[in-house]
């Protein structure tokens, strides 16, 4: 029988959740790295037994820690992140030029296909990679260089690129979100790079559908599908059918169409989820309710997910890299919460259990399903 | 001797003996552990630049040597293993 094994990263530490298929009984083993924030951490999808975590502290920087054999053992490889050249400036929150600083990773997101290739989403916002297993890091300078990187400002969080998509469909093609640049795309691995934020509308700046300066939470993708992305902006859930050269609110009847976290049923391209979150300034669910929201229709029409999650009192947030889905048979849906709890659906979102309660803050998660 | 996560990090106890080439300053010493354990290498000090991590700190002999140059000779009580070269993690963070 298939297992499954949820990699949560937290404000104080790394924990490795495991269970087999049923996803009822969890295994726990944790904190790796007590202490370090772990942003995230993420499994070889072409070997599983290989996870590259990114824990840093304020004290110590960025380390880069890998593992061979599924989170048992651990060890350091490469921490450096010099950005290529002269960084130059970007825009800083009161308008004057900031010079690009690195400051942490936010995202690793391993190839498909080789398990010592590896990206790296760092603040300042730009994209690294390494092609030895984490060993040595080398910036894709193409993004930081876009002709609007100089206008480029910090979202509340820092200026992060923390989300890279892959397309399983075509090894030259990646997709980034920076907080608050917007979405780009790369055709050439990396080289060169082009906004795709056409149809997004912002209220909060100064030109609301502006080629740049859009805050892109996160962008989701179905791996059969992969022309077809969906977004959770600031505000605003959206849609693109044409690899995000334009996009559509799909927002519909969410209570809120805020919100960080996004994503996919592993076996429905159609079938999509979102945690609303109450506000930019109220960072919790709104009416103190957890609620997954599903939708079927691709967006527009979106039903509430509630048992088994608190429906009353709760005020924990649900962070942009913090939901993930299993590929079983029975598409598991997982999510973790900044009040420490890390919840599973086994049956796409009918029923909700916690696997943990008491963790510290969740940051990240993600699941591997094992054979 | 060094703080928690770095001794985690090196997999090594609280205290690490070092052997510091003429003239042992500072700088000098931060070479020699990261050449030793090349893992450390820019949690201490910037990798490029060499400048100490904002949160760190140099202590010796009840002596703060943080904003002390990387040329700055070691006390003599460390040079020869009478003192502690500490590096301690600012209190900080929560």
């Amino acid at each position: 029988m298939s297992k499954v094994r949820v990699l949560a990263g937290t404000h104080k530490g790394a924990f490795i959740l495991t269970s087999d298929g049923k996803r009822q009984q969890w295994d726990v083993s944790g904190p790796h790295f007590a202490g370090w924030e772990v942003y995230h951490l993420k499994g070889s999808p072409a070997d599983p037994n290989r996870i590259y975590c990114a824990p840093s502290t304020g004290w110590h920087g960025q380390v880069i820690q890998r593992s061979d054999d599924g989170g048992k053992t651990w060890e350091p490889v490469g921490n450096k992140f010099s950005y290529e050249g002269t960084p130059g400036t970007h825009m800083w929150y009161d308008g004057t030029p900031h010079p690009w600083e690195f400051k942490r990773v936010w995202h690793i997101e391993p190839s498909l296909s080789d398990p010592d290739k590896v990206y790296a989403g760092v603040e300042d916002a730009a994209i690294f990679e390494s092609g030895d297993g984490g060993k040595n890091w080398t910036e894709l300078p193409g993004l930081r260089e876009h002709d609007t990187a100089k206008g480029w400002q910090p979202g509340a969080g820092g200026m992060c690129l923390h989300t890279i998509v892959l397309d399983p469909s075509d090894p030259k093609r990646i997709y980034v979100a920076i907080s608050a640049a917007g979405a780009f795309r790369s055709d050439d691995g990396g080289a060169s790079w082009k906004p795709i934020n056409r149809g997004l509308h912002s209220q909060y700046i100064p030109d609301p559908t502006a080629e740049v300066g859009h805050c892109v939470h996160r962008i989701a993708m179905h791996r059969n599908r992969p022309g077809v992305l969906f977004m959770q902006k600031h505000w605003d859930v959206m849609r693109s059918d044409d690899a995000g050269d334009n996009w559509r609110e799909v927002s519909g009847n969410l209570p809120t169409d805020f919100g960080f976290a996004i994503d996919v049923h592993a076996h429905e391209p159609e079938t999509i989820y979102v945690v609303p979150i109450k506000s930019d300034s109220e960072h919790f669910p709104p009416e103190g309710k957890l609620r997954v929201f599903r939708s079927r229709s691709g967006g527009n029409e979106w039903e509430a997910l509630t048992k088994g999650l608190p429906q009353s009192n709760c005020f924990v947030n649900v962070l942009r890299d913090a939901m993930a889905v299993d590929t079983m048979d029975d598409c598991g849906i997982y999510f973790g919460t900044t009040g420490g709890q890390v919840y599973v659906s086994a049956d796409a979102g009918d029923n909700w259990a916690p696997i943990v309660r008491d963790l510290p803050p969740v940051l990240s998660v993600e699941v591997q399903t094992l054979a | 001797m060094l703080p928690a996560h770095l001794r985690n990090l090196a997999r090594v106890g609280a205290e690490v003996t070092l052997e510091v080439a003429s003239p042992a300053t500072i700088g000098a010493t931060l070479d020699a552990l990261e050449a030793r354990y090349p893992v450390l290498c820019g949690t201490i000090r910037d990798h490029d630049t060499l400048q100490r991590r904002p949160f760190i700190r140099y202590f010796a002999c009840q002596e703060d040597l943080s904003h002390q140059g990387p040329d700055t000779p070691l006390p003599e009580a460390v040079l020869t293993a009478r003192e502690p070269l500490i590096v301690l993690g600012a209190i900080a963070g929560g």
